[in-house]
C-alpha cells in the first residue's frame, strides 16, 4: 500500500511518470527531466514534497531536549522563524536522519524529516523526548511545496496578501514566517531548499495545497519531479540520506562536519563516538568526482585510489554541466589518480571541491 | 505515444529490428522504452565488425536515471553504428523508430527474425505492462 499526497491526482492529470519513493507514489518527471532541471536553474520550478514529515515539538524543555537530540546546536536559533540543518545521530555517531529544525519559541520547535525514515525517526524522537516531557506531534494534515529558482521568490511573493509581501521579501536565508496565500490560505514560508537555488519551501494545510499549486502554475512556475530534484541537489553538493550517509556513517565521513557543533558542555547523542573517531583519525573521506569523458557515474560503482577501494555514493549525469558528477567515499590519505570501474572499464575521473553548481552557474574548477 | 511502424519486429525487452531492402537489419529501442527511460544522456555503441549474438547485450543506453543494456534481436556482424548518438543521444528520445536507430547488422541466421514479436504483439505487451 503506497501513500499518496493530496496532489497525487494533480500530478497524474499532468501526465507525470509516477514511482514508489520511500512508500509514496510520487512524480519522477512530468515531461523531460532535463528541462525540469533547467527550469529550476534558469527560472522557477516547483516540487511536491508533501511526503516529507512535519513534526511539532511542544513543552517547556523543548530547547534543552533538542540540545541533546541534535548534533548541530539549536543555541544558534535565537530569533523566531530561524531554521537550522542538523543530523540526528545514534549513540555510535551514525546518522539516523538529516533534518531541518525551525524555532518558534522556547516551548515550540518544528522538525521536517525525510519521508523514507519517518517511522524510525518518530520512534527515536518519542523515546528520547520522554525524559524531557516534550510532546511529539506529527502534522500529517500539512502538504509541502518547494518553489525553487532565480525567479521563485518573486513568483511566490506575487501570490501573497499585500500586507505580507514586503515582510516575506525581506525574509533572510534559512528563515521562515507565516503569511497569507491566495484566498487568504495560511502558509508557512521558509527560505530554504534542496536545489542550490534561492526559493521557498512552503508548508500549507492539505485542503489548500491544490489551489496553491494551481496558482503557482498560473504564475509560470514549472512542475518538476523528484528526478530533477535529485540532479539539482547533487549539483548543489547536498547529501541524500540513505545514499550518502546512513546509520553506519559518521558525519566526518559524509562531509557533514560543518553541521556538527562540538560546543562546550553540550552532551548530545553520538558526541562521544564522534570525538573518539576524530581523535583516532577518520578512516574515510567523502569527495566530489567529475567524469570529463563520456559515460555516467552511478551509485555503487567501484572507485580505485592509491589508498584502496571506495565507492560512488550519489552519482548522475549533471544537466547544468553536461557531464557526470558524483560523491564518493574513499579511504583517507592522498588518493593519487582516481579511476572508476564502469562496467569493467577503468575510467579516469577528476577529484574536485564541490558544490559543482551554485546559483545557476558551474563552480570554479568543475 | 507514437504509432508503432508495422514493418518492425520486437524483442520483449523493447528492442526493434527492421529488415532493410539490402537484407541488413537495423536495430533500435521502442518509443515506449525511451519514454520509460527518460532523457538519454549517453549511448555506448558496439564496435563496427563485432560479432553479436541474438538476445545478448550489444549496446548500453544511459538516461539521467539509469543504465540499460540493449539486447540484439539478431545474430551477425555489426556493419554500421549510429555515430550521431555519440553527440546527440537524445535523438532516441526524439525519433526512436527513425533517426534514433542504434546499429546495423548483417544477419547470420535470418530465421531468428521469426521468433520476434510483430508490431501488434508488441503493442499488446506494452499495454499489459502499463496496467
Amino acid at each position: 500500500m503506497t501513500d499518496k499526497t493530496v496532489l497525487n491526482a494533480t500530478h497524474r492529470a499532468l501526465g507525470a511518470r509516477m514511482v514508489d519513493f520511500g512508500g509514496w507514489d510520487m512524480p519522477i518527471n512530468y515531461g523531460s527531466q532535463i528541462e525540469e532541471h533547467h527550469a529550476v536553474r534558469r527560472d522557477a520550478g516547483m516540487f511536491d514534497v508533501s511526503h516529507m514529515t512535519v513534526i511539532d515539538l511542544h513543552g517547556a524543555r523543548t530547547r534543552e531536549f533538542l540540545r541533546h537530540l541534535l548534533a548541530n546546536s539549536v543555541d544558534k536559533l535565537k530569533v523566531a522563524g530561524k531554521a537550522l540543518y542538523s543530523c540526528m545521530l545514534n549513540e555510535r555517531g551514525g546518522v539516523i536522519d538529516d533534518l531541518i529544525v525551525y524555532y518558534f519559541d522556547d516551548s515550540h520547535f518544528r522538525l521536517v524529516v525525510n519521508a523514507a525514515t519517518r517511522a524510525k525517526d518518530i520512534a527515536w524522537i518519542e523515546r528520547q523526548a520522554r525524559a524531557f516531557d516534550v510532546e511529539v506531534k506529527e502534522r500529517p494534515e500539512f502538504a509541502m511545496i518547494a518553489v525553487q529558482g532565480p525567479n521563485a521568490r518573486a513568483k511566490v511573493i506575487g501570490l501573497l496578501h499585500e500586507a505580507d509581501r514586503l515582510r516575506i521579501e525581506k525574509l533572510g536565508k534559512f528563515s521562515a514566517a507565516a503569511a497569507q496565500g491566495p484566498r487568504g490560505m495560511p502558509l508557512f514560508v521558509a527560505r530554504t531548499g534542496y536545489t542550490g537555488e534561492d526559493g521557498f519551501e512552503i508548508i500549507v494545510p492539505e485542503e489548500h495545497a491544490i489551489a496553491l499549486w494551481e496558482a503557482l502554475a498560473k504564475a509560470g512556475v514549472v512542475p518538476a519531479g523528484l528526478g530533477a530534484r535529485d540532479t539539482l541537489r547533487l549539483e548543489a553538493g547536498m547529501n541524500l540520506y540513505g545514499q550518502d550517509m546512513d546509520e553506519d556513517v559518521l558525519p566526518w565521513e559524509a562531509n557533514l562536519a560543518w553541521t556538527v557543533a562540538l560546543d562546550e558542555g553540550r552532551d548530545f547523542i553520538g558526541r562521544a563516538a564522534l570525538e573518539a573517531q576524530k581523535a583516532a583519525g577518520v578512516p574515510r573521506a567523502m569527495v566530489g568526482l567529475v567524469l570529463d569523458d563520456k559515460g555516467v557515474l552511478r551509485h555503487g560503482q567501484k572507485v580505485l585510489t592509491a589508498q584502496g577501494e571506495g565507492e560512488i555514493l550519489s552519482g548522475s549525469f549533471a544537466p547544468t554541466l553536461n557531464k557526470a558528477v558524483a560523491f564518493a567515499r574513499i579511504p583517507a590519505g592522498d588518493p593519487g589518480d582516481i579511476r572508476v570501474d564502469i562496467r569493467g572499464r577503468e575510467v579516469p575521473v577528476r577529484l574536485v571541491k564541490y558544490p559543482f553548481v551554485r546559483d545557476g552557474k558551474p563552480c570554479e574548477g568543475i | 505515444m507514437s504509432e508503432i511502424p508495422g514493418d518492425l519486429k520486437f524483442l520483449k525487452s523493447h528492442e526493434w529490428a527492421r529488415v532493410e531492402d539490402d537484407g541488413l537489419v537495423r536495430v533500435g529501442i521502442s518509443d515506449h522504452a525511451q519514454s520509460q527511460l527518460g532523457d538519454l544522456v549517453y549511448v555506448e555503441l558496439p564496435e563496427v565488425g563485432a560479432d553479436i549474438k541474438a538476445g545478448t547485450g550489444a549496446a548500453v543506453v544511459e538516461s539521467v536515471k539509469a543504465a540499460s543494456d540493449i539486447y540484439s534481436p539478431i545474430s551477425g556482424e555489426v556493419v554500421e553504428v549510429n555515430e550521431i548518438l555519440s553527440d546527440k543521444p537524445e535523438t532516441i528520445n526524439e525519433d526512436a523508430y527513425g533517426d534514433g536507430w542504434i546499429f546495423l547488422v548483417r544477419p547470420s541466421d535470418r530465421a531468428e527474425l521469426d521468433e520476434l514479436l510483430d508490431a501488434n504483439e508488441y503493442e499488446e505487451l506494452v499495454e499489459n505492462e502499463d496496467h
